[in-house]
C-alpha cells in the first residue's frame, strides 16, 4: 500500500514540475521578457524597387545513415562454428567516426564432451540458438582507393569498431563486449560491400567454471547509404 | 536638338510593339526552357566565388583532387555526407567538396550560401535527442537507449529502455523521465531527473530457479550533458532507484552510467 502512495507522490511531483516549466521562469533562469518593439524611425520610408528573384532552395539530400545485411560464419567457443547472419545500421557522425548497431544470430553445435559421451546433453537444443545485439563506435582508420584495371577506381575504408551489447545463448542473456575490424568497398557513392571480423566476448559457466568466451565472427555484407 | 526630340516622340509606340514581340519571344523561350529548368531545380545550384573549387574523389581529406571548377562557374549540389558535398560541374564531372569550400560559394541571387551546421545553440535549443548509455546498476551491467523531447530549453521528457545483465539475474527496465536543465546554454550542462517505470527481473537459469518478477520503480538522479561537436554530446548520470517490491521491504539500487547521444 505504501508503494502506491509513493507512486502517487511521484506523479504529483512530475505534474507539478511540468507546470512550473510552463512559466519559463523556474528558479529564475528563464528567458527575460522581450523588449517592447522600437517605434518606427521618423522620416521617409524608402521602398526599394528591386525585384528579388524567387529562388526555391531544394533541401540537400543527406546520406549519413547506412543500412544493410550480412552473412558469414561464427565460431562459438566450445560449441563449434556455424552460419551467422544479421543486419546493421550505422550513422556517420564525421568522415572518421560512426555509430553502429548490429543484430545477428547463429547456432551452437555439440561440444566435444557431448560428442564423446554419446547421448549426454549440456543444454537443450532449443537453447543452442545464439542471438545478439551490439552498439558500437567505429572509426575509419585507413580511407583509400583501389583500382581495377586502368579506368576504374573505387573508394574503400578500413575501419575499427568496438562496443557492447547482449548475447542470448544457453538460456541466458550475457553482457557482451565486441571489437573488430572491417573493410568497406564502395561500389557506387551509395552502395558498399563489407568484409568484417569481430570477436564477441562474454562470460559463460556451462562447462564447470566461469570463463570469458571468445566467439569469432567473420562475415560479408552489403549496405546502402540513405 | 528639337528635331531629334520630334522624331523620338512619335516613335514611342514602336518600342511598345517591339516590347510585345520581346515578351512573346520570352514566353516561348520560357516554355521551351521550363522543362530543363525544373530538372535543374531538383538540385541546389551554387556559383564558385573563390578562385576555384576543388573536387575530390571521395568524402574525406585524404582523397585526391581530380578536378577544379573555376570562379564564376556553377555546380549542382547532389547530396551531403557528414561534412562533404557531392557536386556536379557543368561538364558532368562529379566530386566531393568540403564544407569550408562550399561556404564560399554563392546563390543565384549573389548572396553567400549558408550550409547549416549544428552549433552549441542547437545543443541548447534542439527539440529531439537520442542516445546510448552503459554502466553499473547495483553491481550488474546495464545498457540503455533513450529518446527525449524538449518542451523548452529547460525541461525535457525522456523515454528509457534498459537491459540489465547481472551475475545472478537479468532483466529489463522501461521508464519515463522528466529532466530539468538549470543552465541549458552551458557547454557542460548539469541536469536533475525524476521518473517512474517498471523493472522485470529473471533469475539466471544456471544458478537459481526463482520466479520472474515485474515491479514498479521510481527514481531521482542528476548528471551532465556535455556538448562534444556538431550534433554530438556526451552524457554521464547517477540515478537512485526505489523498486516497489511485493515483499515487506523496498529495494534501493544505485546506478552510474556514461554514454553518448545526438540531437536533431
Amino acid at each position: 500500500m505504501e508503494s502506491r502512495f509513493r507512486i502517487l507522490f511521484l506523479i504529483a511531483a512530475l505534474v507539478g514540475l511540468s507546470g512550473c516549466a510552463a512559466t519559463k521562469n523556474l528558479f529564475g533562469f528563464g528567458d527575460e521578457s522581450a523588449p517592447p518593439p522600437t517605434a518606427e524611425p521618423p522620416g521617409q520610408v524608402i521602398e526599394p524597387e528591386v525585384e528579388r528573384r524567387e529562388v526555391r532552395e531544394p533541401a540537400i539530400d543527406r546520406e549519413d545513415f547506412e543500412i544493410g545485411a550480412y552473412v558469414g560464419i561464427m565460431s562459438i567457443e566450445d560449441f563449434g562454428s556455424n552460419v551467422a547472419y544479421g543486419a546493421r545500421i550505422a550513422y556517420h557522425i564525421t568522415e572518421g567516426f560512426f555509430l553502429e548497431g548490429t543484430v545477428g544470430q547463429s547456432e551452437g553445435g555439440l561440444t566435444s564432451f557431448e560428442v564423446l559421451s554419446g547421448g549426454a546433453r549440456i543444454i537443450a537444443d532449443s537453447e543452442r540458438k545464439l542471438t545478439y545485439y551490439n552498439l558500437n563506435l567505429g572509426y575509419n582508420i585507413l580511407p583509400g582507393e583501389v583500382f581495377l584495371g586502368e579506368g576504374r577506381a573505387y573508394n574503400t575504408n578500413l575501419y575499427l569498431i568496438a562496443g557492447l551489447g547482449s548475447t542470448r545463448f544457453a538460456g541466458d542473456d550475457r553482457f557482451t563486449v565486441n571489437f573488430g575490424a572491417g573493410y568497406r568497398f564502395l561500389l557506387t557513392d551509395s552502395v558498399a560491400l563489407h568484409i568484417d571480423f569481430r570477436d564477441h566476448l562474454f562470460d559463460i559457466d556451462l562447462l564447470g567454471e566461469e570463463k570469458t568466451a571468445h566467439n569469432l565472427e567473420g562475415h560479408l555484407g552489403v549496405t546502402v547509404f540513405f | 536638338m528639337s528635331e531629334h526630340s520630334i522624331t523620338t516622340i512619335p516613335s514611342t509606340p514602336q518600342p511598345t510593339r517591339s516590347a510585345w514581340c520581346g515578351c512573346l519571344v520570352a514566353v516561348v523561350l520560357l516554355v521551351c526552357q521550363s522543362a530543363p529548368l525544373q530538372a535543374a531545380d531538383e538540385y541546389r545550384s551554387v556559383a564558385v566565388a573563390d578562385p576555384y573549387l576543388e573536387l575530390r574523389t571521395g568524402p574525406g581529406r585524404g582523397y585526391p583532387v581530380f578536378h577544379v571548377v573555376d570562379r564564376g562557374e556553377t555546380v549542382d549540389v547532389i547530396k551531403q555526407r557528414t561534412e562533404w558535398y557531392l557536386v556536379r560541374a557543368a561538364n558532368g564531372k562529379e566530386g566531393w567538396v568540403d564544407r569550408a569550400q562550399m561556404e564560399k560559394t554563392l546563390q543565384p541571387d549573389g548572396e553567400q550560401v549558408s550550409f547549416a551546421r549544428a552549433t552549441i545553440e542547437d545543443f541548447t535549443n534542439a527539440k529531439w535527442e537520442t542516445g546510448v548509455l552503459a554502466g553499473d546498476f547495483g553491481g550488474a551491467n546495464i545498457v540503455s537507449l533513450y529518446g527525449g523531447y524538449s518542451l523548452n530549453p529547460n525541461i525535457a521528457i525522456e523515454l528509457w529502455a534498459s537491459q540489465i545483465l547481472g551475475n545472478f539475474s537479468n532483466g529489463w527496465m522501461g521508464s519515463v523521465n522528466l529532466v530539468h536543465e538549470t543552465w541549458p546554454e552551458w557547454r557542460v550542462s548539469p541536469f536533475f531527473t525524476l521518473g517512474a517505470g517498471v523493472i522485470h527481473t529473471e533469475p539466471k537459469s544456471t544458478i537459481i530457479q526463482g520466479p520472474d518478477r515485474t515491479d514498479q520503480v521510481g527514481h531521482v538522479g542528476a548528471g551532465f550533458r556535455i556538448y562534444a561537436t556538431r550534433r554530438f554530446l556526451l552524457r554521464a548520470e547517477y540515478k537512485s532507484y526505489v523498486v516497489f517490491t511485493s515483499r515487506d521491504e523496498n529495494e534501493e539500487v544505485e546506478e552510474w552510467k556514461v554514454g553518448f547521444a545526438f540531437f536533431f
